[in-house]
């Protein structure tokens, strides 16, 4: 068995003294595993970093098996955001996700375009944390657990028929009118507009929006598969915190 | 693995040297014959060596650093610059700085990197005791000496964060072309990060 696509670098863990298992979503075969004959070398090293987009070859000697690639670099992104703070803690967040988020061998191509966009984008320190809240509501949708923001769950009012809605349910995933909502507003997230096309996005706003995917990931496909999110999220929440709030 | 026709003794020895890295099975039974062999000249010795250095070695309770004494040898050496010191990743990485002899001042070792996969995080680190010894007084500058890797950097990123404040200069290694390397010959890693860290000639 044998194929060979394009593919993000997710994480490479050392195996053996030598070689490592390393983690590549591709947009064909989704995340796949597989050895990487000396990983751990110098010259494997700097391919096999996280957020790097490479050109992968798989070969395993049935469809199950972990095989192993041959990889080539296209694109290092974690090299040219390596001196970025901010920007290396969004791509070890993004990339850690990943790992824990996505099925293994799933074909998911949106979803690829999607953090190829987002990767593109971080040398943009003003655009890129808001490209990554609409990628993580992306990444829910992606692995069947998408948010529904276009109508009110309680009022059954859509957004086109101008429902002003407020707030997102934390166990529907569904979005809530200000009106239906006020009277449980303690106990519902609040939907940024951005994420419903209504207006700029506000710093605050912005950190919302992860505090609403967060949530969603963290109840839906983290907690039952005994995950947390990972630290590097966390951090990034940190920085964004600072470097906007002061 | 398959034990030898030799008694227990000799299966423990082969089977703790086939743990030491580099070292497999097959590679352990030849180091062990050959140990066999000079048993007064090298296995009688290093017996030793292992015992004393078991018992002695510590790591430095300042710096981090392997040595039989405590503190290490470079931090009780009053020569050395003690206003600069060079964070490095593991003992390995202060060797091969006191190699090229680049660094004339102290050292931290930090015992590794902050490695979510890993479950290594900033605790798990010896980054208070450097927190200590930056706030303490006399430090002009921190030199980050970490690999240039995403883990490695993440690190350095955290620790510019948590020195912030102190009235010490943090600065890091460059990352980019290496002494006899030919462009042509550089992974593309290692050009862009030289492209960005470029400077005025």
């Amino acid at each position: 068995m044998q194929f060979t696509d394009e593919g993000i670098v997710l994480s490479a863990q050392p195996h053996g003294e030598n070689h490592a298992v390393v983690n590549i979503f591709t947009p064909s075969a989704g995340r796949v595993a597989a050895l990487v004959h000396g990983g751990q070398g110098k010259t494997r090293q700097p391919v096999i970093q996280p957020g790097n987009t490479v050109s992968a070859t798989w070969k395993g000697r049935t469809e199950d098996s972990l095989g192993h690639f041959s990889l080539e670099l296209v694109e290092p992104r974690a090299a040219t955001l390596m001196q970025d703070s901010l920007a290396l803690t969004g791509l070890t967040a993004a990339t850690s996700l990943l790992s824990l988020c996505l099925p293994e061998r799933q074909s998911l191509p949106q979803l690829y375009d999607a953090t190829k966009v987002l990767f593109e984008l971080m040398e943009d320190s003003d655009v890129w944390p808001v490209i990554m809240v609409k990628w993580e509501l992306g990444l829910l949708s992606a692995v069947g657990y998408g948010l529904i923001l276009d109508r009110c769950v309680a009022s059954g009012a859509t957004l086109e028929d101008g429902a002003d809605l407020t707030f997102v349910s934390p166990r529907s995933g569904g979005a809530v009118t200000y009106e239906a909502g006020m009277p449980y507003k303690d106990r519902l997230l609040p939907l940024p507009p951005f994420l419903i096309a209504r207006g700029e996005p506000q710093v605050g706003d912005m950190l919302a929006g992860f505090a609403l995917t967060g949530h969603f990931l963290e109840e839906r496909i983290l907690f039952p598969a005994d995950r947390q999110l990972p630290d590097a999220r966390q951090r990034l929440l940190t920085r964004l915190q600072q470097k906007y709030r002061g | 693995m398959p034990r030898t026709p030799a008694g227990p003794e000799l299966d423990r020895l082969i089977s703790l040297l086939a743990k030491l890295p580099g070292l497999g099975p097959r590679s352990a039974k030849r180091a062990a014959l050959h140990l066999l062999k000079k048993r007064d000249g090298l296995m009688a010795p290093l017996a030793v060596a292992l015992k004393e250095a078991a018992e002695k070695v510590t790591a430095c309770s300042i710096c981090g650093n392997w040595d039989s004494s405590d503190p290490c040898q470079i931090c009780a050496d009053e020569d050395r610059e003690t206003g600069v010191i060079c964070v490095v990743q593991e003992v390995a990485d202060l060797w091969a700085l006191e190699r090229s002899g680049a660094h004339k001042g102290k050292y931290h070792v930090l015992g590794g990197v902050i490695s979510p996969l890993d479950g290594v995080g900033a605790d798990d680190l010896n980054i208070a005791s450097l927190a200590q010894r930056a706030s303490a007084g006399g430090v002009s500058e921190i030199v980050l000496a970490l690999s240039a890797t995403v883990d490695g950097q993440t690190t350095a990123h955290y620790l510019v964060e948590r020195l912030e404040g102190l009235t010490v200069d943090i600065t890091r290694l460059s990352h980019g072309v290496p002494v006899g390397g030919e462009l042509d010959y550089l992974d593309e890693g290692t050009l862009a990060a030289a492209m960005k860290s470029r400077h005025k000639a």
